[in-house]
């Protein structure tokens, strides 16, 4: 998955989901009500920034915490299509992973990033700043077949074998 | 070929026939878990994935806990949607009054086991460690696959062999354990790993006190805290567990990413102080703040062995004029048993607030949440910033026996200044 975008910067090692999206708002269950809440307990100057194609580049363990995954769907209705990070947490990463997000570790990109910065993420190992290449850490094959597919949903709805009764055609 | 005990768990639950730490593999699961916040989340992307029947009902929970009793209409539809959806596909759901905080329940209830991968809607998952099973936390998306599929992707861990050397000092519980290993590896140290909790030291804790100490895994990064099975999880489990077990452990000669060691008799209690886990001191080094409420309470430290400590402190005293005190029985069970053994009169007796079981005020959700410039001790696992609230609140993360003592003191103190 290779995607282009414009850069927003997120300082600071240890970001928690739970300043990312406060858990006072897990009781909403649509992206597009979420996204007003993103960033809302770390800095939500951040989230008047966001635009289509904002790629976030965040520092070390980023995500930390709560399995919430209004983080990544907020984000995602926000405009986000990547993260470049010195490191993920791991629930966060699969879940930004899941929803088709292109997320990748590449420290050098984060020192050569300021916002604003045009950066390509190829989840294959590699990110470009203002047209300087850094090697990523590669993805591995199976999360590259999961990008391609745009995301868990649709590899999951891929492996469905639908039994012939349950045909919408039928089923009335 | 050596192997670690969580890399017998997965391959035995695994599409391959070897895997070594990094694989990416599919894991069947024994057992699939979401509650009224994960689960209504899911279930949009079931719909989205076109799918009209879970894998196996017999293998999915559902548990309303987070926000229950309902705060408001919105959190109230999250529960009739969790309930509505169990009964449509007929699977077990444990609604208001007739369960409790889903880690510590689904112990009770017999649904873990050695050896059984566990998928949940939860973080905290990993608190299934404690009986020796591979319980993870995974995000919305992940649960409506693995009800689609009954099974997840997982990168195979390497494991972190944490080895607890001689049975706890006094006022030393398995909060302190956690705690310590948190003070040595910090928030990302256990990335891609599990931490395995063997040695004297491990055998020497109760089920709670398991419970605890596994249940804190993911705040080091970790997949999950696994305790080997023993003759305590084989007490513990005798008329209780669902399904056959047998006990594996890790091979003598199975690779680790490294050791730890930890003398539980040369601890003292411990403070996660703000706001991060990892920012542990001594309690008596810890600074003597304010406390204006204490929380006992949690999917990580609600159980019989908390409500005794804590009742034991604060039995024939009073809640300091200053602080607020509440405590959370996990599950109706350990509330029933609490009532039974006289440790809730003696609490309210004391001025402290029992509330029924919730996860409540632990992530801001409701029952006792935050306002700006507050200190609280509690037994919850997370303190980072606005977790129980206001942003400018400060948690202190202990164990039962420190968090009683605040209340009685007013102040962050060592139990045995009130004892």
């Amino acid at each position: 998955m290779r995607i282009e975008g414009v850069a927003l910067r997120v300082r600071g090692d240890n970001v928690d989901t739970d300043v990312m999206y406060p858990g006072r708002y897990l009781d909403i269950e649509d992206p597009v009500e979420m996204a007003p809440h993103l960033f809302e307990g770390f800095d939500s100057t951040l989230r008047d920034r966001l635009v289509e194609g904002t790629i976030l580049v965040v520092d070390e363990n980023f995500g930390i915490g709560s399995s919430r995954e209004h983080v990544p769907l907020a984000m995602r209705a926000s405009g986000v299509r990547g993260l470049v990070g010195r490191s993920f947490a791991r629930i966060f990463f699969r879940n930004c992973a899941n929803l088709g997000l292109a997320i990748v570790r590449c420290p050098d990109a984060v020192d050569a990033t300021a916002d604003g910065a045009a950066v390509v993420v190829d989840t294959e190992g590699w990110v470009e700043v203002d047209g300087a290449r850094f090697a990523a850490a590669p993805t591995p094959p199976f999360l590259l077949e999961l990008g391609d597919a745009g995301g868990l949903v649709e590899w999951t709805a891929s492996r469905l074998v639908r039994p012939p009764a349950d045909d919408d055609r039928g089923a009335s | 070929m050596s192997r670690t005990l969580a890399e017998k768990i997965l391959l035995a639950h695994a599409d391959a026939d070897d895997l070594r730490p990094g694989d990416i593999v599919q894991v069947r699961c024994d057992l699939v878990l979401a509650n009224d916040v994960s689960g209504p989340v899911a279930f949009r992307a079931l719909e989205r994935m076109g799918v009209r029947r879970v894998f196996d009902p017999a293998r999915v929970v559902m548990v309303a806990d987070h926000f229950v009793p309902a705060k408001d209409a919105r959190s109230a539809e999250l529960q009739a949607r969790l309930q509505r959806w169990s009964e449509e596909h007929g699977v077990v759901f444990y609604g208001q009054g007739r369960g409790g905080i889903e880690h510590t329940l689904l112990c009770e209830e017999g649904w873990i086991t050695p050896g059984a991968v566990v998928a949940g809607g939860d973080s905290h998952t990993c608190t299934y460690g404690a009986l020796a099973a591979f319980g993870t936390g995974l995000g919305s998306t992940d649960i409506a696959s693995c009800l689609a599929l009954g099974s997840f992707w997982q990168a195979v861990p390497e494991t972190i062999l944490v080895e607890l050397a001689s049975a706890p000092a006094a006022w030393v519980t398995g909060k302190d354990v956690i705690l310590a290993v948190l003070e040595q590896i910090g928030v990302g140290g256990g990335t891609n790993a599990v931490l395995e909790f063997v040695g004297p030291g491990a055998a020497a804790l109760s089920i709670d006190e398991r419970l605890a100490v596994a249940n804190m895994a993911v705040e080091a990064g970790s997949e999950t805290g696994i305790f080997p099975a023993d003759a305590a999880v084989a007490a513990y489990l005798e008329g209780r567990a669902r399904r056959p077990w047998t006990a594996e452990r890790s091979d003598p000669g199975a690779a680790f990413r490294r050791r730890l060691r930890i003398d539980l008799a040369a601890l003292e209690p411990l403070v996660a102080l703000p706001h991060l886990p990892e920012n542990v001191v001594p309690v008596s080094s810890a600074p003597r703040v304010r406390v204006d409420q204490v929380y006992i309470g949690n999917c990580a430290n609600g159980t019989l062995t908390d409500l005794r400590q804590a009742a034991s402190v604060l039995r024939g005293r009073r809640v300091h004029p200053r602080t607020r005190a509440i405590v959370v029985p996990a599950t109706q069970a350990i509330w029933r048993q609490a009532t039974a053994e006289g440790l809730l009169d003696a609490l309210v007796e004391a001025g402290v607030l029992v509330s029924t079981p919730t996860c409540g005020a632990c992530f801001g959700g409701s029952n006792g949440v935050l306002a700006a410039g507050e200190n609280a001790v509690t037994t919850t696992n997370r303190n980072f910033r606005g977790r129980m609230g206001s942003p400018d609140a400060g948690v202190f993360l202990a164990n039962a026996w420190v968090a009683a003592a605040a209340a009685v003191a007013g102040e962050l103190v060592h139990p045995q200044e009130v004892a």
